[in-house]
């Protein structure tokens, strides 16, 4: 067991992992963190997307003791200070974004992560920064509806 | 004018709120005190003797609380099946035992075999790895016609063969459809497959199973569509718990799509080794295990003859189908290919002739069941596949066979046992040629042609049987379950409500579209009412979600259980007012005496309840809670049409699709944005079953698509935003709120129109051999097609 310490949403937390103990098991079962949600074992859902140092990574890709010293944002840390849902939050929910909600932590840090690189994507751009998002409710439709939207951009040129 | 609140207006979901800050609750989101972990030993391989297990070195490692094996459920029930077929001859389908944990033989990839339960999962797993089977491998039975061949090697030594059944349908109609096929103008044959596919929830299926001693209650958490069912079935069949003992709680479920219908192994597991250890035990499903334990959908292999006039006028349908039941009965696998299947045979049509049969055969593969749509879209592709290729044969327009044979007079009883309530086929039809531009179709092609690209137009109706289901009939039909739906309404003294409802949401949006129905009727906001769902403890008893059934039925009951609470208030109100009950008017949260100006309001009348100081004591009870049961009458028949554009290309075979648009009938809608989405999620499945996802096993049958890596999910990229409609409405003419359902329509109306279009493609091209290729279309399939 190895001492680990990072900075998640904002607080500073430390714990106890084993050398083979993932970010996202850190998160989740460590620091009860549980809106980080593990889809698959491959690496390949994007259900566990947090940010490490502002980039969006995969949690279950790293290993928590890799992000020794790291700023780490969840969707928990995601919300407006005041509580209220952040414009890519707020957007997912004005265009039923969402279905089941599993995918949707995962979405929302890549979608977030997207427009801090690319603040006005096209229809295209958004789904080819999805790949490594997967949805099984939505056909993800609304999804990219919903980035467009946050990203200040006019969603009547996605179709209805 | 869209509207702002009540039945009909959009509202945004209020469940979006805890799912988009992490604090929904989902069922790997509980962890109990003292919890101990669960991790199967599955079978590696397809089919084998099991020899014994050899439990001590994994029992010795650090952590292990105790290793479970078959013997520890020999006297434990097997998993249930809930629906019994009769075959062609009167004589019940062939029925497997279904253990718990493997007894004496291995049946597919994923048998559960043996569990570790440990302090950690990693101790769990760890120790897994050292539990020692010893197996003698059998020659398995993966292909199904194979299955079926003399000789074949037995998927279960105690049935006769792999055969489970050999159901026809209806029977009684068979000589009159095979003279029909003989003497008709024109038959139109069509082989094709329907592809084995993963549902693929992207929450993995988990179970915690707790025990408390000094009352010797069981509660199980898991991820259900249904934990009422999984309650009796687990309670009943497997565990001998009675219900008043035992509680199941599904809280937030990550989808389903039919996959968490089931009653799985890893339930009955956890809630028995609870009670054993003394502990809670969970399990927590991996997706490479997902792949290999939850109920595939589809599999079917069928042969379909439609038989036409000379005007194009279908006359007779006979289709033969092998349906995969995998190795075990899942909880409603029989029912699948025949009552979900069979009946919607007739598709929009009126063909007066129809023979159905199918052939349902064991293998040693997963378990098939019900996934979004179930049955009835595999009815639809081949229908409308066979009905393209008619066209093409006999040179009439595809829109136009399909007008000269659509049912145009309701109700509707169709060859095959079901009567259409109503519906408006033509309606969905001209929506559909309007808002996919069908008409600028040829320019479109043109253009395409330019950069290269074949250009296809498909198009074809759909129907589904929906709101599942009338009890009597369907007990008649081989169900062991009535198919029902309950509400109770608890209206609060200061006026607020709780709806408790035994349907469950696993991403449909009830909290908020049940909501706006109960707070319509009253004419209170939305806010005041709560919908609670998901746990055995707290709703009344109900069958749950599947089936494009919650509004339909349990939606249903809701509005039932309410009118007995505006009955009752307006009792109250007529007391307060010293008027008439038959004189109360209630609109806006008021009740006003019919003439004058008196009134009092909602609240008022809660409140008299709960504080009965002036009160009718002697004429009712005090209080203001009511519950009922809805039992449809008949199914709801949600129809429409789709329109599929694609371009593929010439040199690699790589079909793009350029554009989907869907017209659907769901009747009469609560909340339109939540439907749009329905049908959204529903095209992302039909068009991901029509391009991309295929379960492959080989052939000493290892699922070779067991992971993302190999298992075509649709992303963001496979798909196109959608076009869609849904502004045809006929009301369901039976239930009090004229609702269809329309969870499964994308799902179920999409793949014939992806197909269509990839042929109309090729055809178009010049490649006029082409008349079918099977899903996934993927490029390598659609190059060979353009090859030969
Ligand atoms: S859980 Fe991390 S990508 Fe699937
Ligand atoms: S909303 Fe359910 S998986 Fe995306």
């Amino acid at each position: 067991m190895t001492k680990v310490s990072m900075t998640v949403n904002g607080k500073p937390v430390s714990g106890e992992v084993e050398g083979r103990t993932l970010l996202v098991q850190f998160l989740r079962e460590g620091q009860g963190l549980t809106g980080t949600h593990v889809g698959c074992d491959t690496s390949q859902c994007g259900a566990c997307v947090v940010h490490v140092d502002g980039k969006a990574v995969k949690s279950c890709t790293i290993f928590a003791a890799e992000a020794e010293g790291a700023e780490v944002t969840t969707i928990e840390g995601m919300a407006n200070p005041d509580g209220s849902l952040s414009t890519i939050q707020q957007a997912f929910q004005d265009h039923h974004g969402l279905q089941c909600g599993f995918c949707t932590p995962g979405m929302v840090m890549s979608a977030a992560a997207l427009l801090a690189e690319n603040p006005k994507p096209t229809e295209a751009e958004i789904r080819d920064y999805l790949e490594g998002n997967i949805c099984r409710c939505t056909g993800y439709h609304n999804i990219v509806k919903a980035i467009l939207a946050a990203s200040g951009q006019d969603v009547a040129v996605a179709a209805e | 004018m869209p509207k702002d609140h009540g039945i009909g207006a959009s509202q945004k979901r209020r469940e979006d709120v805890r799912f988009l800050t992490g604090r929904g609750r989902y069922t790997d989101d509980i962890n109990l005190p003292g919890q101990a972990h669960a991790c199967f030993v599955r079978s590696q391989v397809a089919h084998g003797r099991l020899n014994g297990v050899d439990t001590a070195a994994a029992a010795a490692m650090p952590g292990v609380i105790r290793v479970f094996t078959g013997a520890d459920f020999e006297g434990v029930g097997g998993l249930p099946c809930g629906w019994q077929v009769t075959d062609r001859h009167g004589q019940p389908m062939q029925e497997p035992g279904h253990p718990v944990l493997a007894q004496g033989k291995v049946r597919h990839v994923g048998d559960p075999i043996a569990v570790v339960v440990a302090e950690t999962f990693e101790q769990a797993r760890d120790a897994a790895e050292m539990v020692d089977v010893d197996i003698t491998e059998l020659d398995p039975v993966i292909d199904m016609k194979a299955a079926l061949a003399d000789g074949a090697p037995k998927v279960h030594d105690d049935l006769s063969s792999n055969l489970c059944y050999d159901w026809g349908f209806v029977e009684d109609n068979r000589a009159a459809v095979d003279e029909a096929i003989r003497n008709a103008h024109h038959v139109t044959t069509l082989e094709l497959v329907n592809n084995r596919l993963v549902p693929n929830a992207m929450e993995p299926r988990v179970a915690v199973g707790d025990y408390n001693f000094a009352t010797d209650d069981s509660t199980l958490y898991t991820t259900s569509q249904n934990p009422h069912v999984i309650r009796l079935l687990m309670g009943a069949f497997v565990l001998g718990i009675p219900e008043h003992k035992l509680r199941v709680v599904a809280p937030d479920v990550g989808g389903g799509f039919g996959s968490k219908i089931f009653h799985y192994a890893e339930e009955a597991f956890c809630t028995f080794a609870a009670k054993q250890l003394r502990r809670p035990v969970k399990w927590t499903c991996q997706r490479s295990e997902s792949f290999i334990t939850d109920a595939h959908g589809r599999d079917h292999v069928t042969k379909i003859e439609l038989a036409l006039d000379k005007e194009g006028h279908f006359q007779a349908i006979r289709t033969e189908t092998y349906a995969n039941m995998g190795a075990y009965l899942s909880t409603f696998a029989p029912s699948v290919p025949t009552w979900l299947h069979g009946t919607l045979m007739a598709g929009n049509y009126k063909t007066p002739l129809i023979y159905v049969n199918v052939k349902a055969v064991f293998t040693n593969t997963v378990p098939v069941d019900a996934y979004r749509g179930a049955g009835r879209p595999e009815a639809t592709f081949q229908l409308e596949r066979v009905i393209d290729k008619a066209a093409r044969e006999m040179g009439i327009d595809p829109v136009e066979i399909r007008r000269r044979n659509f049912i145009t007079e309701f109700p509707y009883a169709t060859p095959v046992a079901v009567e259409y309530d109503t519906g408006d086929y033509h309606a969905t039809l001209d929506k559909l040629l309007e808002i996919a531009d069908v008409a600028g179709f040829d320019k479109r092609r043109a253009e395409s042609a330019k950069r290269g690209k074949l250009r296809g137009l498909g198009l074809n109706c759909y129907i589904e049987a929906c709101g599942i289901a009338p009890s009597q009939l369907v007990g008649q039909l081989g169900a062991r379950a009535g198919l029902y739906e309950s509400a109770t309404v608890r209206v609060n003294a200061t006026g607020g409500l709780v709806v408790m409802t035994g349907s469950h949401s696993h991403g449909q949006g009830h909290e908020t579209s049940f909501a706006q129905v109960v707070a319509d009727m009253i004419g209170i906001d939305e806010n005041m009412v709560e919908i609670v769902h998901g746990d055995t403890a707290n709703t009344p008893m109900g069958m749950g979600t599947y089936g494009s059934r919650s509004l339909a039925v349990g939606g249903s009951a809701m509005v039932r259980a309410t009118e007995k609470i505006i009955a009752k208030a307006k009792k109250i109100a007529a007391h307060l007012m010293e008027a008439s009950p038959d004189d109360i008017e209630l609109k806006d949260g008021r009740f006003s005496v019919a003439g004058t100006d008196k009134s009092v309001a909602w609240g008022d009348v809660t409140l008299a309840a709960y504080v009965p100081h002036n009160y009718p004591l002697e004429e009712i009870e005090p209080g203001l809670e009511e519950t009922a049961f809805y039992d449809p009458s008949n199914f709801t028949y949600p129809a429409g049409a789709y329109a599929c554009e694609v371009e593929v290309d010439p040199d690699t075979g790589k079909v793009t699709i350029c554009s989907f648009a869907a017209a659907d009938d769901f009747g009469n809608i609560v909340n339109p944005m939540i439907v749009d989405g329905q049908v959204h999620g529903g095209l992302g499945q039909g068009i991901g079953q029509a391009l991309l996802e295929g379960a492959a096993y080989d052939e000493s049958g290892q699922l070779l698509t067991g992971s993302y890596m190999d298992y075509a999910m649709p992303r963001a990229g496979d798909l196109p935003s959608f076009t869609i409609d849904h502004s045809c409405q006929t009301p369901c003419t039976h239930n009090p709120l004229g609702v269809k359902g329309c969870g499964e329509a994308g799902a179920i109306g999409s793949p014939p129109a992806v197909v269509n279009a990839v042929v109309d493609a090729l055809q178009r091209a010049g490649h006029s051999n082409v008349t079918h290729i099977d899903m996934p279309l993927t490029p390598s399939r659609v190059w060979a097609a353009m090859q030969g």
